[in-house]
């Protein structure tokens, strides 16, 4: 007998959260707040998992972010998504997946086409990124949830966080 | 290994939405609740082709074996059962509890770290036709016992 993927309890356990965030929380706006900052929190700590095991050195540009972004996705997703669409700039690029273990079994119905089932990795990627002294903005400009092809993932490069600046001085 | 990570980080998250209010602070019905869920939707993916379990037993020790392999690497150390409905399980080494330093202190804080996985095990156990109360009890970090009351009526 084949053993489950072991996903698939990841995927029930966070549906189940997302599920309950509904209940809770008066409106989507709000779930999708919640849970973009449990994705901040968790890729504040999944950073140190990630350089621990990977003993990579300082990104000095995006495209070697996107690549241990890719990287990162590989070792605790076990998806590889596809690195595209990068601004001529080199400050913005998109990560491309064909599936999304996370929205396995999922399906949104119509009264809720404003939630961001997803909102837990944009936050997961700011949250890990932060730790490594990069600001960027990630938002989601294609979801299969909501009938595209693909799920599209933008990350946008805002500035490099300096070291040592005193509370409240930035 | 490394998703146990994510669900590590999950699972704590989860905890802390669950009792971040501090009038939430002791009821832990969420998190036992989204437990409950989870365990009653991952136990049809468990069992999908697994023949039907011929009594009560077998399905609770299919919990201790298959199922608690699948989420927690581990088999159960120990199931004993008064052979009337109740059910005690011990981990020695609750994955939850692992990370945990022992001590009066943390021990208070430990029905936060296993209240996820009693709502796992009642969800679980109820898809399959068993209605249960489950609750833990610890007493040394990380050793747990999960205690399985079968409700007949």
């Amino acid at each position: 007998r084949a053993p489950p993927r072991n996903s698939e309890f990841l995927t029930l356990t966070y549906g189940a959260l997302v599920t309950q965030m509904l209940r809770d929380l008066e409106n989507v706006e709000d779930v999708n707040k919640q849970l973009e900052r449990i994705g901040y929190n968790m890729g504040m700590r999944l950073i140190e998992d990630f350089l621990a095991r990977t003993s990579v050195p300082r990104c000095m540009e995006m495209r070697e972010t996107a690549d241990r972004i890719q990287q990162a996705f590989r070792i605790y997703l076990n998806v590889q998504p596809a690195i595209t669409n990068w601004s001529t700039a080199s400050d913005e690029f998109s990560l491309q997946f064909e599936t999304n273990p996370l929205t396995e079994f999922v399906e949104l119905p119509p009264d809720l086409n404003n939630l961001r089932y997803c909102a837990i990795i944009t936050g997961c990627i700011r949250g890990a990124l932060e730790m490594v002294q990069l600001e960027v903005q990630c938002w989601f400009v294609q979801d299969q949830l909501k009938g595209d092809n693909v799920t599209e993932l933008r990350v946008k490069f805002i500035r490099r966080l300096e070291d040592a600046i005193p509370a409240g001085e930035d | 290994m490394t998703e146990e990570i994510v669900f590590d980080c999950l699972h704590a998250e989860i905890v802390n939405y669950c009792l971040d209010d501090s009038n939430k602070e002791n009821d832990f019905s969420t998190l036992e609740y989204i437990g409950f869920t989870t365990g009653y939707r991952l136990i049809e993916r468990l069992t999908r082709d697994i023949p039907r379990f011929k009594d009560e037993l077998e399905t609770i020790k299919f919990i201790c074996t298959d199922f608690w392999t699948s989420i927690y690497k581990k088999q159960v150390d120990n199931l004993r059962t008064n052979n009337q409905g109740m059910y005690v399980v011990q981990d020695k080494a609750f994955r939850f509890l692992t990370r945990i330093s022992s001590g009066p202190k943390q021990l208070q804080q430990a029905p936060k770290f296993v209240a996820f996985t009693c709502g796992l095990v009642r969800g679980a156990l109820s898809n399959l036709g068993i209605n249960s109360t489950v609750t833990a009890e610890v007493q040394t970090i990380p050793a747990c016992r999960f205690h399985i009351e079968v409700s007949r009526n």
